[in-house]
């Protein structure tokens, strides 16, 4: 059952608690979308989203159905339940101001009004503002609905195959997590046009965890992460 | 891309033997180079660079790596902030590649990457969080212990998206040296881990030297 949904089109910023026990999904309506996120425990705002944990406890460069979003502290905030996507990216940051006037001209609030061309580091430092937290507070983010492809020399491309209009990915936060996020283009992203798109989300009560669920069997390591956030919710 | 230096170690202004698991902080003034030097070979310097003019800017892996279009940093990778501006530039490198994804080791990552009971194991974030608590002057706190470089260690990354942790490509004597494009702190954690190959299992000592 959907708790609660809305709609944000592309260039705009919001910021919410997901309670533990609650999912959220968000879903490409258009194709070519991309959201920025960042995660924060409200306990305790110096514990965040971390991109390098993530990854190597996974051994994984992309993210996908299976995999969990880590904190610093060792935790997950969320775990990726489903995905029809198959490459989200958290290294290659955001755009910011004099990137984004290079690609598609300026922000200017005076001519195109609420349409302006915001940019993705811009759009955090409000919405962080709002919780206390500052510049130095923003980590390496995640970039969904955006596929980078290393090559064997490390190079980085933005794919050609990049999400479809329909494309959805699940988020079960295994803890109260602050989400900041946005939905300004990825900084890759060399379309001719500032890109139009529109990002749907949803919130809704999680499953039952159980014992044989995918995210927590998906590697040894998800399993102690699990248990890491048992021992947290005891107060440990 | 390997690439020698010319610069003669007997010209450094300063030079200090850093023992695995201390930190080694100091200020590298624009224009001076420093060496980070990989003493007896396979050994992990964790690093972090802030502006020291306004430690609030920052090195970045995600500013870096985008811009430059590569997850490896070797000779010619500009580190950038997190104001997308360059701090410093590797100019000689002798190991080839250097990971800047992979990020540095904590007591409660080393709980999940090996087992709940390393919690006590002695790891990179700690060394750091010590170097900023006993430095106050600084103004640094948990919240600017971040996304770092990895000198000398090799993280692979596969163009299916997969990532490893690889033995090292680095031996006795390789280093890295950067020329600093503005005056930085820098702040290394000579890495004390002892579950993965990115020591060898065996943590050793660097040496950092710097030249006007």
């Amino acid at each position: 059952m959907i708790l609660y949904k809305d709609t944000l089109p592309s260039g705009k910023h919001w910021s919410m608690k997901m309670r533990r026990g609650t999912s959220l999904r968000l879903i490409d309506k258009t194709g070519n979308a991309n959201v920025g996120m960042l995660f924060y425990n409200p306990e305790n705002l110096l514990e965040r989203y971390n991109a390098p944990d993530t990854l190597k406890c996974q051994h994984t460069f992309k993210l996908t159905k299976g995999h969990c979003l880590y904190s610093d502290m060792g935790r997950i905030f969320c775990a990726i339940t489903d995905d029809s996507f198959g490459w989200h990216d958290t290294v290659c940051g955001n755009t910011n101001a004099s990137m984004s006037e290079k690609k598609w001209g300026p922000r200017d609030y005076q001519n195109h009004r609420n349409s302006w061309k915001q940019n993705g580091n811009d759009a955090f430092l409000v919405e962080a503002t709002k919780y206390g937290l500052n510049k130095q507070d923003l980590a390496a983010n995640l970039n969904l609905f955006s596929k980078v492809e290393p090559n064997d020399d490390g190079a980085l491309t933005y794919s050609v195959s990049q999400s479809k209009a329909g494309d959805f990915i699940d988020l079960r936060f295994e803890m109260d997590t602050i989400v900041l996020f946005h939905t300004c283009p990825h900084p890759l992203n060399d379309s001719a046009q500032y890109p139009e798109f529109e990002v749907e989300y949803q919130i809704f009560s999680s499953a039952t965890v159980t014992d044989d669920d995918l995210c927590k069997n998906s590697c040894a390591e998800n399993q102690r992460g699990y248990e890491n956030n048992r021992l947290y919710h005891l107060g440990l | 891309m390997i690439i020698e230096s010319s610069l003669q170690a007997e010209a450094t202004i300063d030079r200090e033997v850093v023992n695995a698991g201390d930190y080694y902080l100091k200020v590298v003034k624009k224009g001076q180079t420093v060496r980070i030097l990989d003493l007896e070979g396979n050994q992990a310097a964790d690093t972090l660079f802030y502006n020291a003019n306004n430690v609030s800017e920052r090195y970045s892996a995600t500013d870096t790596i985008r811009e430059q279009g590569n997850v490896y940093l070797t000779a010619g990778s500009v580190l950038m902030s997190n104001e997308c501006k360059p701090m410093l530039k590797i100019v000689a490198d002798t190991c080839g590649r250097h990971d800047t994804v992979g990020g540095a080791c904590a007591t409660e990552s080393n709980t999940v990457r090996y087992a709940l009971e390393k919690k006590c194991m002695h790891a990179c974030r700690d060394s750091w969080l010590l170097a900023i608590a006993e430095n106050e002057a600084l103004g640094l706190s948990k919240k600017d212990i971040t996304h770092n470089i990895n000198f000398f260690m090799n993280v692979p990354v596969t163009s299916d998206g997969k990532l490893s942790f690889a033995d090292g490509i680095s031996g006795a004597g390789k280093y890295v040296e950067l020329e600093a494009l503005m005056d930085v702190v820098v702040l290394i954690s000579n890495c004390p881990q002892l579950n993965n190959p990115c020591n060898a299992y065996n943590p050793t000592p660097i040496e950092i030297l710097i030249w006007n």
